[in-house]
């Protein structure tokens, strides 16, 4: 992406984010917020219209092939429950494309379903937020675009894969009575496995303030414990 | 009434909106000033028909919950998106029943939410009177705040 190298460390242009929602009005919602927080903002109402616009849908496997010029973006935001692509499936298309897997993927959702959250994460995800999206998450969403640029300018490779790295898991709202069980079609994945990049010891969840969730160790936590939380917010 | 109480009033309401569509306070400023009323005016349809899916869902024979379940929660996130805290929390419940295949609470909170909505309707009916009325007697119409 030459706008990343044009200078170090520093994006001079507006940033650039692809919003990708199925509901109408979070759609209107999240471009009004991303508009008010000085991004560039598309907006799509799926995961393929999405790949199609970024150049990675099934004619084609990579954009550099011929003469289409994919949308540059520097973030995907998109919302997990969608029919047909969910979001977590856009995420994998994304993060399994040597051309795209750099970009930052951020997944919504309106529920705070802790083993969707670790398997997204696992899968490469910068963060997760738990709708109602509050321009404080938006603002947290603009650093990750900016470290990308820092990272991608100083270091070679990659920066280190999505996993538990970088910016805090938000808004643990558990003031609904959310099931354990993920509401998708797979069975929801406890797995005991760490991400290398992460911490040992599993992050203190006990508070609802903003704290990297760095490890999938999370998922282990006692259901009671979670019941327990209190709702803040 | 003349055109500065229709005004006053106006703005009350729309004061009121804001304050009741909490998570839209926000987003709303002088580049944007129809923002709020745009989105509520989406939501309410969107309501709608999330509402006639609900109803028909619960209609059939044997009830489908999961079907129901799906509607509820498309409908639990967009109030969810503009702040309209009491549906959100009826969904909550209304999604419970779901899965518990309460029949009968499912129709409770059905029912809850359709007061909710012609609450809104009725709203949304009496701002936009006050507008046209405002309009009609040459008076412009004040912008949220």
């Amino acid at each position: 992406m030459n706008r990343v190298m044009e200078r170090d460390g520093v994006v001079s242009e507006q940033v650039h984010v692809l919003a990708v929602d199925d509901s109408l009005v979070d759609r209107k919602v999240i471009e009004r917020l991303l508009k008010i927080s000085a991004c560039k903002v598309t907006v799509v109402d799926s995961g393929i219209s999405a790949l199609q616009l970024l150049g990675l849908d099934e004619q084609r496997t990579t954009s550099e092939s011929d003469d289409f010029v994919g949308l540059k973006v520097d973030l995907i935001i998109t919302d997990y429950c969608m029919p047909g692509m969910t979001g977590y499936d856009l995420l994998k298309k994304i993060k399994g494309s040597s051309t795209f897997r750099e970009i930052p993927v951020v997944i919504m959702s309106s529920e705070n379903i802790l083993p969707r959250i670790d398997r997204c994460l696992e899968e490469g995800a910068k963060d997760f937020i738990v709708k109602p999206v509050k321009l404080s998450d938006v603002k947290r969403l603009k650093n990750y675009m900016s470290t990308a640029t820092r990272e991608v300018s100083a270091a070679a490779g990659g920066f280190g894969g999505g996993g538990g790295g970088g910016g805090g898991i938000n808004k643990r709202k558990l003031s609904d009575t959310s099931t354990v069980d993920d509401m998708s079609s797979s069975p929801p994945s406890i797995s005991p496995s760490i991400t290398p990049s992460s911490s040992s010891s599993p992050s203190d969840s006990s508070s609802p303030s903003p704290s990297p969730l760095s490890s999938p160790i999370r998922a282990l936590d006692s259901p009671i414990r979670r019941l327990k939380m209190s709702s803040a917010d | 009434m003349d055109v500065l109480q229709l005004q006053r009033k106006l703005r009350e309401h729309q004061a009121a909106m804001l304050r009741e569509f909490s998570q839209l306070q926000k987003l709303q400023d002088e580049s944007s000033p129809d923002f709020v009323i745009e989105v509520v005016k989406m939501f309410f349809d969107d309501s709608e028909n999330l509402l006639n899916n609900m109803t028909r869902a619960l209609g059939q024979v044997p009830v489908d919950f999961k079907q129901v379940d799906a509607h509820v929660h498309q409908y639990k996130g967009s109030s969810a998106s503009v702040g309209a805290a009491r549906v959100k929390n009826v969904c909550a419940t209304f999604r419970n029943f779901c899965e518990a295949q309460n029949l009968e609470g499912c129709v409770r909170c059905l029912q809850q939410l359709q007061h909710e909505y012609s609450l809104l309707k009725n709203n949304l009916q009496y701002l936009f009177r006050l507008q046209e009325e405002i309009q009609a007697a040459g008076g412009s119409i004040p912008t949220i705040e």
